[in-house]
């Protein structure tokens, strides 16, 4: 399997979806090899930070690893600057980062004889990092045993087909998100290229949603046989209901916004609505938990709308910090412009938080007790946000039978759908 | 001697427009699209079946007798879009073969929460059908059979003589609900239980092939009917009159089915049809009938979860009865019928989450996406309600405390 990091290093859901699915076919028996680049550095946002020799010690020490939740798992690392959600511009920022701070061409040179290859720095630019991956799989891979690759979205697709063409092993490609999920219509045309490239040459593709699905089909020119849906889902961790929310007893309401504050998840639409609520209702607070490439334009943006004062953002919240802030809040909501699944409401009703959904995601298919709506209709989004907010039954009708719909949605579903398409291609002809 | 008695139940709501927080205005019901309702439910069912049923009573010179109970709310959309079945309705008021029964006036759970509200519902409603068709109702049903003894007694006290339940298994015990019984702590009303196998057999069975018994021939049925004798003495097949074109549509040769029954039930020479009244004055009660909690016949439970199995479901009730006092000091007639039209116990049932992730007979009709959509928007109307009743009310308070400030 080429994936990503887990969770806590992580910032977004396609480390939680590979987390969720990869315990989940571990635990029903799959023996897998997890290949992840590994920026030794450290991803955004981590705590640790390794220096000097160490941390080449580190990347040899860390390259092959099991993990004791995943008893069928190996781990192989593979030094890179990839990570999820990377555009080419903030590759490149990360790589002058690198460069200047921690790796110095020497440390480049030893880690990358360690396994065998000349000299090689990291790419100069995302497409050829992403090739420069793609070349180290494959070295890894030389020396595995599998039935399957298994890819998990754009950048690794080119080490998916590498691995496949030089072991001759079929290709699945699994697409948690489109370019045109990420960018709207200002698709990046050689990202684009590369998913297609990858859709095209795969064996099976696996989609996390019906929506996703469509755009595979329509936008890529892929057949429709080829492509299932499998969806996400969400660790319940064995929690029950909890009927006695010790809340925080406070006058205001909280309604909360969170994920990466980019185009993709609406944080404009999220505004709009707030200060129509505001407009009918004075004791509420907003708050933005997250981070990303819109961040600065949406603080201004809470500003110019004069509810500055009413909007909160926190930055990027990991671990417990997620935890407590859905403990404070009223409501969840998710103004996506177009999510492919959307594995945050889930979190959310697993907090026993009611949810607020746009209906151009992945996870309004399946989802029903969640309040729906389009993602541009403010109106209608403030009108549902003052509705839970001021009727207590409307709430905790949706937090009980939200959280009792959330168990449905198990790994071990998705985890077991991903090996019944795995069997069906290995099957004889 | 078996008697088939049939009651046709006719109800449409009062839909409700989509209304949002951000709305002020007092036009909550839907015109549009309740109008397509009715004349599409008309078209397909209630004119074909009241001509039907015309001939039938013609054919076979007033021995097909059967019952109706409408709701005031579906004479008012016949008045308003579909005048054409009120024509009907009286030419088969005239007959002499019909029986209108009485119920409250809005298809409300009033009983419920408002006695002096019930009992008006009941009286307007009572009147209408008086006036509307000559007959002052005897029977009386509650909305969607929602019955017990209480209801029973308070009934009987409003001088009705007959009162409808469903013949629910856990109340029957081992007995049959072909037979006329008596509520438990009354005097002389009467009651007839709905015998809800073969009802059933009609409304939902009927057009359904997988159901061993299809398909469900006139003969076949009246053989049913006839070994009820000996064993009974009344068939109450009691439905939604829709079930004749809408529910079962008529390519399920529903309406053949009709035709053919009360000729096919003739050929057994101990059985007729009878009205509710009929049934009542001929037989007398075999034995008591006690229902304490209440029951219905929605869903499978027969009870009231359909309307307050939920959270929202209850608060919205509560919330709507909680201003009576207030709309009716307003003395405004609109503001008192769009009350009452918010009380139609359809706007409940969309609310209704029982078995909302599979679908499920509740959605055939709802016009809304979700249980919680309806709630939301029941909720944004009756805000505006209140305040539209505050508007009124305030004033005259203020009046009030100024007059007696200067005398």
């Amino acid at each position: 399997m080429l994936g990503w990091e887990f969770p806590p290093f992580i910032s977004g859901g396609l480390g939680t979806a590979c987390y969720g699915l990869t315990r989940a076919m571990s635990k029903l028996g799959a023996e897998i090899v997890f290949i992840l680049p590994r920026d030794v550095e450290g991803a955004e946002g981590t705590h640790v930070r390794m220096t000097g020799p160490m941390a080449v010690t580190r990347a040899a020490a860390g390259s092959a690893y099991r993990l004791r939740e995943f008893t069928n798992v190996v781990f192989r690392t593979v030094g890179s600057g990839l990570s999820p959600y990377q555009t080419p511009q903030t590759y490149q920022e990360q790589l002058r980062r690198l460069e200047a701070e921690h790796w110095t061409t020497q440390e480049l040179s030893e880690e990358f004889a360690r396994l065998g290859r000349s000299a090689e720095h990291y790419g100069a630019d995302l497409f050829t990092e992403v090739q420069r991956y793609a070349r180290l799989a494959t070295v890894i891979a030389r020396d595995e045993t599998f039935d399957v690759v298994h890819a998990h979205d754009w950048m690794t697709f080119a080490a998916g087909m590498a691995v496949s063409a030089t072991t001759g092993r079929p290709l699945v490609v699994h697409v948690h998100s489109t370019e045109f999920d990420r960018s709207g219509e200002h698709v990046n045309q050689r990202i684009y290229d590369l998913e297609r490239q990858g859709l095209q040459a795969a064996a099976h593709v696996i989609a996390v949603s019906h929506l996703t699905r469509q755009i595979i089909i329509n936008r890529y020119a892929v057949p429709a046989e080829k492509v299932s849906v499998v969806y996400n889902a969400v660790d319940m961790d064995g929690r029950p209901l909890d009927t006695q929310r010790a809340r925080i007893r406070r006058d205001e309401k909280i309604v909360l916004f969170l994920g990466r504050i980019t185009m993709q998840k609406g944080p404009e639409y999220f505004l709009a609505a707030a200060k129509k609520v505001l407009e009918v209702m004075d004791n509420v607070k907003f708050i933005m938990a997250g981070t990303g490439d819109m961040i600065r334009r949406t603080i201004e943006l809470a500003a110019e709308m004069g509810i500055g004062h009413k909007v909160l953002f926190t930055g990027f919240l990991r671990g417990e910090d997620v935890d407590k802030i859905f403990g404070m809040a009223d409501l969840f909501v998710m103004p996506s412009v177009s999510e492919p699944f959307g594995l945050v409401p889930l979190e959310a009703l697993r907090n026993d938080v009611p949810v607020i959904i746009s209906k151009q995601s992945g996870i309004a298919e399946v989802l029903t007790h969640a309040l729906k709506v389009d993602f541009w209709d403010i109106n209608e989004m403030a009108n549902k946000i003052l509705a839970v907010l001021r009727h207590p039954p409307l709430q905790a009708t949706l937090r009980e039978h939200g959280n009792f719909e959330v168990r449905k949605f198990s790994w071990e579903d998705s985890g077991r759908r991903c090996l019944e398409i795995y069997e069906a291609l290995l099957a004889p002809v | 001697m078996a008697s088939v008695c049939f009651y046709f139940q006719v109800h449409q709501p009062f839909r409700l427009r989509r209304y949002s927080i951000f709305d002020s205005h007092a036009n909550y019901f839907d015109d549009f699209n309740n109008a397509q309702v009715c004349r599409k439910v008309a078209y397909k069912s209630y004119l074909p079946a009241n001509r039907l049923m015309l001939r039938l009573i013609e054919q076979f010179r007033g021995r097909f007798r059967i019952a109706y109970s409408l709701t005031g709310t579906v004479l008012d959309q016949f008045e308003l879009y579909c005048p054409e079945v009120m024509s009907t309705l009286h030419a088969l008021a005239q007959t002499g073969c019909v029986e209108f029964l009485c119920e409250t006036s809005h298809h409300s759970l009033s009983f419920l929460y408002s006695r002096e509200e019930f009992t008006q519902q009941v009286r307007r409603h009572q009147q209408r059908i008086q006036e509307l068709f000559g007959q002052k109702p005897r029977v009386f049903r509650n909305t969607e059979l929602i019955y017990n003894n209480d209801l029973a007694r308070f009934v009987e006290e409003l001088g009705f003589e007959g009162i409808m339940c469903e013949g629910a298994d856990h109340v029957l015990g081992y007995r049959s609900p072909n037979y006329v019984y008596r509520p438990a702590g009354t005097g002389r009303i009467k009651l007839l239980m709905k015998n809800y196998r073969l009802s059933d057999d009609i409304a939902f069975r009927f057009g359904r092939r997988d159901w061993a018994e299809w398909p469900l021939t006139a003969p076949k049925f009246a053989q049913w009917v006839s070994e009820v004798n000996g064993n009974g003495y009344t068939v109450n097949l009691f439905m939604d009159y829709e079930t004749l074109g809408e529910h079962q549509w008529e390519d399920t040769g529903i309406f053949e089915f009709l035709s053919h029954l009360p000729a096919e039930v003739f050929k057994h020479k101990d059985n007729d049809f009878k009205t509710p009244s009929e049934v009542m004055g001929t037989y007398e009660a075999v034995g008591e009938i006690d229902v304490p909690h209440m029951i219905s016949w929605a869903d499978t439970e027969r009870d009231l979860s359909a309307w307050l199995g939920n959270a929202m479901q209850s608060n919205a009730l509560y919330e709507l009865y909680r201003m009576e006092k207030q709309v009716k000091q307003t003395r405004e007639a609109q503001i008192l019928e769009d009350w009452r039209r918010l009380q139609t116990s359809d706007h409940f049932y969309y609310m209704c989450t029982k078995w909302f992730s599979d679908g499920d007979v509740h959605k055939y009709f709802n016009p809304y996406d979700s249980p919680y959509d309806s709630y939301i928007n029941f909720m944004n109307v009756l805000d505006n309600l209140r305040s539209r009743c505050r508007g009124i009310l305030k004033p005259a308070v203020e009046s009030a405390a100024a007059q007696h400030v200067t005398s």
